[in-house]
């Protein structure tokens, strides 16, 4: 607890959580894919998930076990990234004259924009989805019925940009946050620092592709 | 060549200030930045007016006294240089250059373009030193250093305290130079020893005054010693690993 009070140790506990949630964000979106095996895979994953480590647990333990694992990280790496910028706000002062940044990214300028308004869409990605409340989710969502749903919200032109703006601002933040991770854990060093930078290139890349192909997949009939 | 000048006037701590405009003509392109202020300070004080207060000190960029905002770049736009070493070359004649000091909750204004940096001395009052009995000097050669180590140290220990790094970093985050005086001590024989208490210290203490890190990496881009924020990751994981290895010492 008193490792958390520390600036230094919020950022520790932003990496920690960010690597949990860049899994999580990877497992969705190879999960995502199915969509493209054919009929009924991606239900049959969705049902999958509910029967994971069944019979050793009974039915969606180990998907709620995941899920609570998920909302921690989440609300671990939200509280520390608000009371860092708290901080960071009193600990500033404003520039009068011009200010020239020399080499901060955009993603990196950007993270809290990125990261709220990403946060936001979850709600919404959630609400029509996963709880099926309109009117996020399509007219006759049915429940289990996961293909389907997803045919019907992403055949709404509206919806479709929604989650492909959505997914290229998680690229953004998972850019900045995959090769910032290494520095907040302390991970840096000359003979791999260069890989840090490739692997946040192509993670975020293969997760925005992966994602935003399911809209435009939707969208030019190929699924649905 | 012939500037327009933008400089930031502030009489006091508790003044307001604000930027007034100065023609500085006749400079040459071989004066330093310092020199080019000097030679408008000359001919205030010949008007009668009060001249624009700066700090500096060697003007040979190792003391880490100088250092203002110069177009909203630490130390102007030459990388690797503090403000002492550019010189007039770096801007066109008829330039319009906008100059204000560090701006930080910690680096109060004490006047014009200087600021009170001593929230610096208290991050080295916390850790920045070897605890070491005084007597005859040990025998040098009795402490092997292998060369990387002893190159790596070095590389920490060109921070000149100039605090360029608070100043360009958005969040005025001080951790650069933390890391640097940390690192420089903690990587040697002799201040490895108390690597893991000085690093909790000087965190701790940091934290005091300044903000965050969300590495940008400004800071490293700003430092005329060009020191890494590698030594920054360094720190991070002392920091860490000091609070296992700590036991309620530091």
């Amino acid at each position: 607890m008193e490792f958390y009070r520390s600036a230094v140790g919020k950022k520790w506990v932003m990496g920690v959580t960010g690597i949990a949630l860049l899994g999580f964000v990877l497992a969705h979106m190879i999960g995502n894919l199915k969509v493209y095996l054919g009929e009924g895979q991606l239900d049959s994953y969705a049902h999958f998930l509910r029967e994971l480590l069944y019979p050793l647990l009974p039915k969606t333990v180990t998907l709620w076990l995941m899920r609570t694992g998920l909302v921690i990280a989440f609300l671990l790496h939200i509280h520390a990234a608000a009371s860092l910028t708290l901080l960071n706000r009193r600990a500033n002062t404003a520039y009068r004259g011009p200010r020239d940044l020399a080499v901060a990214s955009y993603a990196s300028r950007t993270m809290r924009w990125s990261g709220v308004i990403v946060a936001v869409f979850l709600l919404w990605h959630l609400a029509d989805l996963t709880w099926g409340v309109t009117p996020m989710a399509p007219e006759g969502w049915t429940a289990g019925a996961v293909e389907a749903n997803l045919a019907a919200s992403l055949s709404r032109g509206g919806v479709a940009v929604l989650y492909i703006v959505a997914n290229l601002l998680l690229g953004i933040h998972i850019y900045h946050g995959a090769w910032s991770l290494f520095q907040s854990l302390g991970l840096a060093h000359p003979s791999y620092n260069r890989w840090r930078r490739w692997f946040a290139q192509a993670f975020s890349a293969v997760i925005v592709i992966g994602n935003v192909s399911i809209p435009i997949a939707v969208w030019t009939g190929w699924v649905g | 060549m012939n500037i327009t000048l933008r400089a930031w006037r502030q009489a006091g701590p508790s003044d307001e200030g604000g930027f007034e405009t100065y023609q500085v003509s006749d400079v040459s392109s071989d004066m330093s930045f310092l020199e080019m202020l000097d030679v408008l300070n000359e001919r205030l004080t010949l008007e009668g007016l009060e001249p624009i207060a700066f700090d500096s000190d060697c003007r040979e960029g190792i003391c880490g006294a100088c250092g203002v905002m110069i177009n909203g770049r630490a130390h102007g736009p030459q990388a690797a240089t503090a403000t002492c070493q550019l010189h007039m070359r770096s801007f066109e004649d008829g330039d319009t250059i906008t100059v204000e000091p560090w701006r930080a909750a910690a680096f109060a204004v004490i006047r014009d373009l200087v600021v009170d940096r001593s929230a610096f001395d208290r991050i080295i009052e916390a850790g920045g030193f070897i605890t070491v009995a005084t007597g005859s000097a040990p025998e040098a050669n009795l402490t092997p250093v292998p060369k990387e180590t002893a190159e790596t140290a070095f590389d920490a220990a060109a921070c000149i305290g100039c605090g360029a790094c608070v100043a360009a970093c958005p969040n005025s985050a001080a951790q650069l130079f933390t890391a640097a005086k940390a690192s420089h001590l903690s990587l040697l024989p002799q201040g490895g020893a108390e690597r893991y208490v000085r690093t909790e210290r000087m965190v701790d203490t940091m934290e005091r005054f300044f903000g965050s890190c969300t590495n940008h990496g400004e800071c490293e881009a700003a430092c005329p010693k060009q020191i890494s924020i590698d030594f920054i990751a360094m720190m991070n994981r002392d920091y860490v690993k000091a609070k296992v290895k700590n036991r309620g010492n530091a």
